[in-house]
């Protein structure tokens, strides 16, 4: 028998839900909708009679006093007032509330239930056309991605019917070895494996020598493991790179820039770096700490609440699965979005509008992160005009480990236990389909790769982990990631080797084949390397709270992957060819620079438009109806929160966290983007970007003592050669600022092919570098804020402010780009540094604040309305380069930023300054104005703080 | 004597459970943290404890509605030993999922002991919200409040909340009279932040021994957790530190 419950609110109860659609419609610029109702739907089939129907309905899923449910109803007919349309997950999507709806099924002693399915049902009241509501559903009420219209009751059982026909086994083998190069080429085509020409012949190669055609299982392996997701085949391969007229070949991008400022530094505080899933840097005497930045660009873009969701329960697992698991402390989240106010038949083929983009991907970062129970204490948001077919999704986490669990290393003999989730047929080709572009026919194409995920079956899973780790029980653990188990088994049996019987792992339902249930990437997975006496103990633990985990192979000693299904081996692979085998990319680059139009500045003199312009941009402007969505205070750890100042709203530099409550060491986390830099000079973007994430870590009142960097590229199709171009010149600037600094990378990631084609023409994303810092901080109790704190304090500028307008959000808002970007003069830039932590330690700052987008003018303008206090300050006495006012106010130079000092300071503070550009601009008013007084002494900036904070808070309220 | 043993409930989603131990530790108790399939499977007892603290989080993804799958849990499973704790003069605290889970058991408010008197419903704004608030802690009705977590607290406190269902709703008028009659009301936002009806921010029983409220006590007992501790002073303790110290504090000279 079958149940439809349909559980709605009573009359007069007000529905937030239906409201804020209808908000969106409006903003759709649809008119005349009245009213939107949601209601919830519940499908029971099962042996249960009505009257446990009834209690179902009335004790657990409709609230006594606000809802109220029908049982069976008939659909009541849709007219021209009323429409009506229910909404349900496609067939092999994961739906969370059935398992737990499920369980408290069971717990009231009703146990007839056999499947359970939920839907939406929304009613829409008002005249509109029928066209009108088809654009409603679509824009805003599914995504056919992952969801669909309910058209007929015998939707269901065909669905069921679907997944309860078993699977039939039957081996794939693929012609290989009788294929000529066009049909190589067409077998990774239709296959979704990105494998190049070069790629398949080498694979041809190694199955003619074993006098065999592959398996599918097989060809699937070595795609995915041979990916760019998995590989960066990019950044090792070799590169003839071309730059002004001169050639240079780099064998290794990675190893020759990045991982070359690590391995000279040579810290002895880096624990683990670039061989994990994370890096890992010593915290104190007991604990390290970890970090990773991950991206999720491609299902983000496809279905962004799915998307961004398992972005950041991916990343979680990534330190879940660092050597023998860390704990999750904090979340950082950076996204790239198109503009928000696209008119939205400008938006492609294909692609969803950008603020639905945006809306879809911060509720799936908040809904897992807050479920997990991480803080989400940090992150910036940017806007650009080429992000709308390809927005970029970064998710950060950091860890903590007792020291003694910081490596892995799994033993042959020894058990492979996957727990957590199940697998489905969710996620397939993930790792493949991020390392091709995206086209307008990648939402049915690709559509296997979008998730949706279940924090709470992460949750679970993160607890009884830490459990089973302090007790020992296991030797290696690594996430389910891209790939799945092809993954996660190759990387940890690469040097052992590995037996797999497939069809051991849990299913969410039947019919998968052997190949899907081995690269499948269904989320909530963690596949561990188990010691045979430790099994019971290990798999009691699992038990007491929940979680699923089952045996599924075991790790040998012949470098042997061999993968069974009921006894048949569907794969048998050397771990060598697998790991090795894959022909190096040997690719062209070039870079040129460019040259814009520069931007014509007259004799301007007033700037207070252009600051509220530039304060009210995408980029600059508050992002605090995001962060709030955030808990970012779970765990009990913040000591300096995203938002700070008088009235708890003015935008912090970095975040800073307090692990243990016992002890006054914390940890600073921060970003630095700025893709703008990069039109202009990729080489400059990456010296700014690390200068930015440095300067926020000194600005809230940290070192670079014991501060570490994280580099992540999303850039576009690197088979190009002016995209390829840029990357290596990017890298080429981490290199050489990083290492002048003093700082060392400890992890990265790239995602290259951010590209949006359609009909032939690609739109690539600009090249965009997020620098991620994390730094250890000694005392935190002397951690500063940026909002100016006292009447009658002074305010300075450090640092030496430059005739670099180019790529300034001045520029910007005038319509131009421009050619000088802010360099880095890291000799220097160090010397400012140093001092400022010294300053910090000694209790000189009142606030300070880094100078970054908008430049000086932005950040006075900040640190006053954050203040609640205004400031009088003249420009006359900063040290810059051209005395020109619309320089210094908006010039975006590098090692700045502007603090405040109490005047009983001023000597101290001015001869610890010693030998470092800074100024004495004015001071802290106490009034509600902010006046800032040009070269030569006129007004050129007179404006209420309330209107520079209204200005910064309207766009994103 | 011995330190009052505090049990904090945990099960899948169950988020806030360390640092209200911490808090608990702090204020001089022994917390431990207890999966419910430990005391449904007859592996640890709830009368073993003094004090049973219901931490915040999303328990089971706060499916169907907040709280409403442990509170199903809690009165299918063991709601006998529950009503034997409060019985027997011990301390209950339920915070933010741990308050949505004791009002939809119907522990709380508790005036018709198991009935659901009272629910929570999504913020008016429709989204959830992180956010520091004034609480009022004098009750408007003037009535001296039984409540023993909230006794001698200062008349403004500062903690802040994490919720998306946090509008607190009584069933009718009689449930809320009977809530001011009672002086059960022992927090009130000062500046609503989700459409709570009469402001409602915290109840307790009318033992005055079981305490349920939306904002995070424990996310405040420390100086360094204040949202502007860099502008008005570092402190030593933050102001939920004190309702921590009160139950222990409580145990401790009665039981």
């Amino acid at each position: 028998m079958e149940w439809k419950i349909e559980i709605r609110n009573k009359k007069g109860v007000f529905d937030p839900l239906g409201n804020g659609i209808k908000k969106d419609i409006r903003d759709l610029g649809i008119k005349g909708v009245k009213k939107v109702n949601v209601s919830h739907v519940f499908i029971i089939s099962g042996d249960i009679a009505r009257p446990d129907i009834e209690r179902i309905a009335g004790e657990l899923l409709a609230d006594p006093i606000t809802e109220e449910y029908i049982i069976n109803n008939e659909r009541r007919a849709t007219s021209d007032e009323r429409r009506i349309v229910e909404i349900a997950y496609n067939p092999g999507v994961m739906d969370p509330v059935e398992e737990s709806t499920r369980k408290a099924i069971r717990d009231m002693g009703i146990y007839g239930v056999k499947s359970l399915r939920t839907e939406r049902k929304y009613l829409v009241d008002g005249k509109i056309t029928e066209g009108d509501f088809k654009s409603i559903c679509e824009k805003l009420l599914y995504n056919k991605v992952i969801q669909h219209v309910v058209r007929a009751p015998s939707f269901a059982k065909a669905t069921e019917a679907r997944q309860a026909s078993g699977y039939k086994f039957k081996l794939i083998i693929v012609d290989m070895l009788g294929a000529d190069d066009k049909r190589l080429i067409k077998i990774s085509k239709d296959g979704q494996l990105f494998l190049n020409l070069k790629e398949m012949q080498e694979i041809k190669k190694y199955f003619k020598k074993l006098g065999r055609n592959p398996t599918d299982c097989e060809l699937e392996t070595i795609a995915q493991t041979w990916s760019e997701h998995c590989g960066h085949k990019t950044f090792r391969g070799i590169i003839e790179y071309k730059e002004e007229g001169k050639t240079k070949i780099i064998d290794n991008l990675l190893k020759n820039t990045i991982m070359k400022v690590t391995n000279e530094l040579k810290k002895p505080w880096c624990v683990s770096v670039f061989k994990d899933n994370a890096g890992i840097i010593r915290f104190d005497e007991d604990d390290n700490i970890c970090f990773k930045v991950e991206t999720h660009n491609h299902p983000s873009a496809l279905e962004p609440y799915g998307g961004s969701g398992t972005g950041i329960g991916g990343v979680i697992r990534d330190i879940l699965g660092v050597g023998l698991a860390a704990k999750p402390i904090m979340n950082t989240d950076i996204f790239c979005f198109g503009l928000p106010d696209t008119a939205h038949k400008k938006v492609p083929k294909g692609m969803l509008h950008p603020k639905r983009v945006m809306k879809g991907v911060v509720s799936g970062v908040r809904d897992y992160g807050n479920r997990m129970g991480i803080p989400t204490a940090n992150g910036a948001v940017l806007f650009d005009e080429r992000y709308i077919g390809n927005p970029l999704v970064y998710c950060g986490t950091v860890g903590i480990m007792p020291k003694d669990k910081s490596f892995k290393s799994s033993k042959s003999g020894e058990l492979i236990v996957v727990a957590g989730g199940r697998t489905g047929r969710d996620g397939i080709h993930g790792a493949t389909f991020s390392s091709g572009e995206l086209t307008h026919e990648s939402e049915t194409v690709s559509s296997g790769a979008v998730q949706i995920g279940n924090p709470i079956t992460e949750k679970k899973l993160t607890d009884t982990l830490l459990k089973g780790r302090d007790k020992n029980l296991y030797t290696a653990i690594t996430d389910c990631g891209a790939g799945g188990f092809s993954s996660a088994v190759g990387e940890m049996g690469q040097y052992l080797g590995a037996e797999v019987d497939l069809e051991k792992a849990p299913l969410k339902y039947q019919g998968l084949s052997y190949t899907e249930i081995w690269i499948s990437e269904a989320q909530e997975r963690m596949v561990l390397s188990v010691p045979r006496e430790n099994l019971k103990e290990l798999m009691d633990i699992f038990k007491k709270e929940d979680v699923e985990a089952v045996v599924i192979g075991c790790f040998t000693s012949n470098n042997r992957l061999k993968l069974r299904y009921n006894g048949s081996v569907v794969c048998d692979l050397d771990m060598g060819f697998l790991h090795d085998g894959i022909p190096r990319f040997e690719r062209k680059a070039i870079w040129a620079r460019p040259a814009y139009k520069e931007c014509e500045n007259k004799g301007k003199e007033n700037f207070t438009g252009d600051l509220l312009k530039i304060l009210s941009s995408w980029n600059v402007c508050s992002k605090e109806w995001i962060i709030r969505q955030y808990d970012h205070e779970v765990q009990g750890q913040s000591v300096l929160k995203p938002l700070v100042g008088i009235k708890n709203d003015g935008p912090g530099d970095a975040s800073i966290i307090r692990p243990k409550f016992n002890s006054k060491k914390g940890i600073i986390i921060s970003n630095g983007i700025n893709p703008r830099f990069g039109l202009i000079d990729p080489y400059w973007m990456a010296a700014s970007c690390i200068d930015e994430a440095l300067r926020q870590v000194i600005a809230v009142g940290g070192s670079l003592k014991r501060t570490a960097l994280l580099d992540n590229f999303c850039w576009g199709n690197t088979d190009k050669p002016d995209r390829l171009g840029s990357l290596v010149r990017a890298s080429f600037g981490c290199y050489d600022i990083a290492k002048a600094y003093g700082v060392p990378f400890i992890s990265g990631k790239d995602s290259l092919n951010n590209e949006y084609s359609v009909h032939g023409e690609s739109i690539s994303i600009p090249g965009t570098l997020l620098i991620s810092a994390i730094s250890v901080m000694d005392d935190v109790t002397k951690a500063v804020t940026m909002d100016l704190k006292e009447k009658g304090n002074l305010i300075y500028v450090i640092g030496e402010t430059k005739n670099e307008m180019g790529g300034s959000h001045y520029n910007l808002i005038n319509n131009c780009v421009g050619n000088n970007a802010p360099t880095v003069d890291a000799k220097a830039g160090l010397k400012i540094f140093n001092r400022m932590s010294e300053a910090t330690e000694l209790g000189l700052l009142r606030a300070c604040h880094d100078l970054s987008e908008g430049g000086m003018a932005v950040a006075l303008a900040e640190m006053a309305f954050s203040g609640g206090n205004g400031a009088d300050a003249e420009l006359d006495n900063i040290p810059c380069d051209v005395k020109k006012d619309g320089v210094i106010l908006f010039s975006e130079s590098n090692t700045r930023f502007i603090v405040e000092v109490r005047k009983a300071d001023k000597k101290a503070f001015e001869k610890l300054m010693k030998g470092i550009p800074i100024g004495l601009i004015g001071e802290v008013s106490g009034k509600k104005y902010l006046r800032v007084y040009g070269v030569g002494g006129k007004k050129i900036i007179d404006i209420g703080i309330d209107k520079l904070k209204e200005a910064w808070q309207k766009p994103l309220r | 004597m011995k330190k009052p043993k505090i049990i904090v409930l945990r099960t899948a989603g169950t988020n806030c459970d360390k640092e209200t131990a911490s808090a608990f530790k702090m204020a001089g108790g022994e917390p431990e943290l207890v999966h419910i399939n430990e005391l449904v499977r007859d592996e640890k007892f709830l009368k073993d404890y003094q004090i049973l603290a219901i931490p915040g989080g999303f328990t089971y993804g706060d499916d169907i509605a907040s709280g409403k799958i442990l509170a199903n849990e809690i009165k299918y499973k063991l709601n006998k030993d529950l009503k034997n704790f409060i019985n027997s003069g011990k301390l209950i605290i339920g915070i933010c999922n741990g308050f949505q889970v004791l009002v939809k058991a119907g522990i709380l408010p508790g005036i018709n002991s198991g009935a659901m008197e009272a629910t929570f419903s999504f913020n008016d704004s429709g989204s959830f919200i992180d956010k520091w608030v004034y609480l009022r802690t004098t009750n408007d009705e003037r009535r001296t409040t039984k409540c023993v977590w909230t006794e001698n607290i200062k008349e403004t406190i500062y903690l802040p909340i994490a919720h998306g269902e946090g509008k607190f709703i009584p069933k009718d008028k009689d449930v809320l009279n009977n809530l001011r009659k009672n002086a059960q009301i022992v927090f009130r936002y000062a500046d609503n932040p989700n459409g709570s009806i009469d402001d409602i921010a915290g109840i307790c029983d009318t033992t005055g021994r079981v305490l349920g409220m939306m904002p995070h006590p424990e996310r405040h007992v420390i100086g360094t957790q204040h949202p502007r501790w860099t502008r008005e002073g570092l402190k030593e303790f933050g102001d939920g530190f004190a309702i921590f110290k009160n139950g222990v504090d409580y145990i401790k000279e009665k039981l």
